[in-house]
């Protein structure tokens, strides 16, 4: 019995102390978005459900951020990484490529250019729009947190 | 030739030579040099000279693409560390991802299509702006390409990483918030980690706007195209 208690000590210890179990939250939340995806049929991918399932269980202190921060810090500051073999299919569509290249590169350089625009000026403006209505209403200074770029 | 064609050669071949493209970014200190690009490039071209197909690569490269999912989860955590400044301006937020959103589908299927893309190439460009599994289902859903989706969505990124900071400049957006918000929406995961680097703000506020538009992308882009006429 006492080394039975001992070794389940041990056993949490170790779960809270390694990698392992930073692991095995982040693959239980993908599961549950895999599970959700696959009995609701929603056209959502489960990586995305698992993430925003991550964060409201972060926020609501089901999940420490002691338990995934390793694993999550080591993923995201390699993320560029894993999608290498994604970006060496491109030798499996080069036909195509070779037959459209202009089309294809300039329509995606003026898009990218285009969702940055617009996205940073409708921010910068329904932001500006709405503090401007909060301190109409509410007469107390609306605390500006962002500094300005670089 | 049997070592070659082995997985585990490969995926040991994938890190040897992300590595070295970080080291050569590094040492040269070049931006241009962007290890993800390189890495493939090098990759493409030790592939192709050795005569080895993309199918036999993907035996180990899946390997490596299973991590993608994970580390999208992985991105949570980021986001949960600037929750609270989000709360604050959810308007603000979901206004300019709605715009971005729409901005981003409509442009790159309008200049496509202007400058003679095949339908294909355009179905395949439309989702392009958001993260890989999404891109690819979007794809496959509207008759794309879902293999030229994937390569387009990963050159996007790098773009988007490279340059967006300089985009942002050029049209004058100064806040932080929008300046992150921005690059995750025009440019994914990718743009996500070379926002990161900047500093861990500019990656949340990245992170968020990978997953809005990916959420937004993959409700609207249908209806986006449908509405085209492309549908």
């Amino acid at each position: 019995m006492i080394n039975q208690t001992q070794s389940g000590a041990g056993f949490i210890f170790l779960l809270k102390s390694i990698m392992i179990l930073q692991c095995g939250i982040l693959f239980a939340f993908l599961a549950i978005g895999e599970l959700i995806v696959a009995t609701t049929g929603v056209p959502v991918p489960s990586s995305i459900i698992g993430m925003l399932l991550l964060t409201a269980s972060l926020k609501a202190g089901i999940v420490r951020i002691s338990w995934v921060d390793r694993i999550s810090d080591f993923l995201v500051r390699n993320l560029g990484f894993f999608f290498v073999p994604a970006g060496v299919g491109l030798m499996r569509c080069l036909g195509v490529i070779k037959g459209e290249l202009m089309p294809i590169l300039i329509a995606t350089v003026a898009s990218t250019f285009a969702i940055i625009a617009v996205t940073g000026w409708v921010h910068q403006y329904t932001r500006r729009f709405t503090s401007g209505v909060n301190r109409r209403f509410s007469h107390t200074s609306i605390k500006h947190e962002n500094g300005t770029a670089d | 030739m049997e070592l070659l064609t082995n997985k585990y050669f490969l995926i040991a071949l994938t890190f040897c030579v992300y590595v070295g493209s970080q080291q050569l970014q590094k040492r040269t200190g070049i931006k241009l040099l962007n290890p993800i690009l390189i890495s493939i490039a090098v990759l493409i071209c030790i592939l192709c000279g050795a005569g080895i197909d993309y199918e036999t690569y993907c035996e180990g490269g899946e390997y490596i693409d299973f991590w993608l999912k994970p580390a999208v989860v992985a991105l949570g955590v980021p986001l949960y560390r600037q929750l609270e400044s989000i709360k604050k301006q959810m308007l603000p937020l979901l206004a300019a991802e709605l715009a971005g959103c729409v901005a981003g589908v409509v442009s790159v299927v309008l200049v496509a299509d202007l400058l003679g893309a095949s339908r294909e190439v355009i179905m395949s460009l439309a989702p392009k702006a958001v993260t890989t599994p999404i891109a690819m289902e979007i794809s496959a859903a509207t008759g794309g390409i879902p293999s030229l989706t994937a390569a387009v969505v990963v050159c996007t990124g790098i773009f988007g990483g490279m340059a967006g900071f300089k985009m942002v400049k050029m049209s004058r957006v100064r806040s932080q918030i929008a300046t992150g918000l921005s690059i995750g929406t025009a440019a994914h995961a990718v743009g996500t980690s070379a926002a990161m680097e900047r500093s861990e703000r500019y990656g949340a506020y990245s992170s968020l706007g990978l997953t809005l538009n990916g959420l937004l992308t993959a409700l609207l882009a249908p209806f986006i195209l449908s509405i085209l006429g492309y549908c």
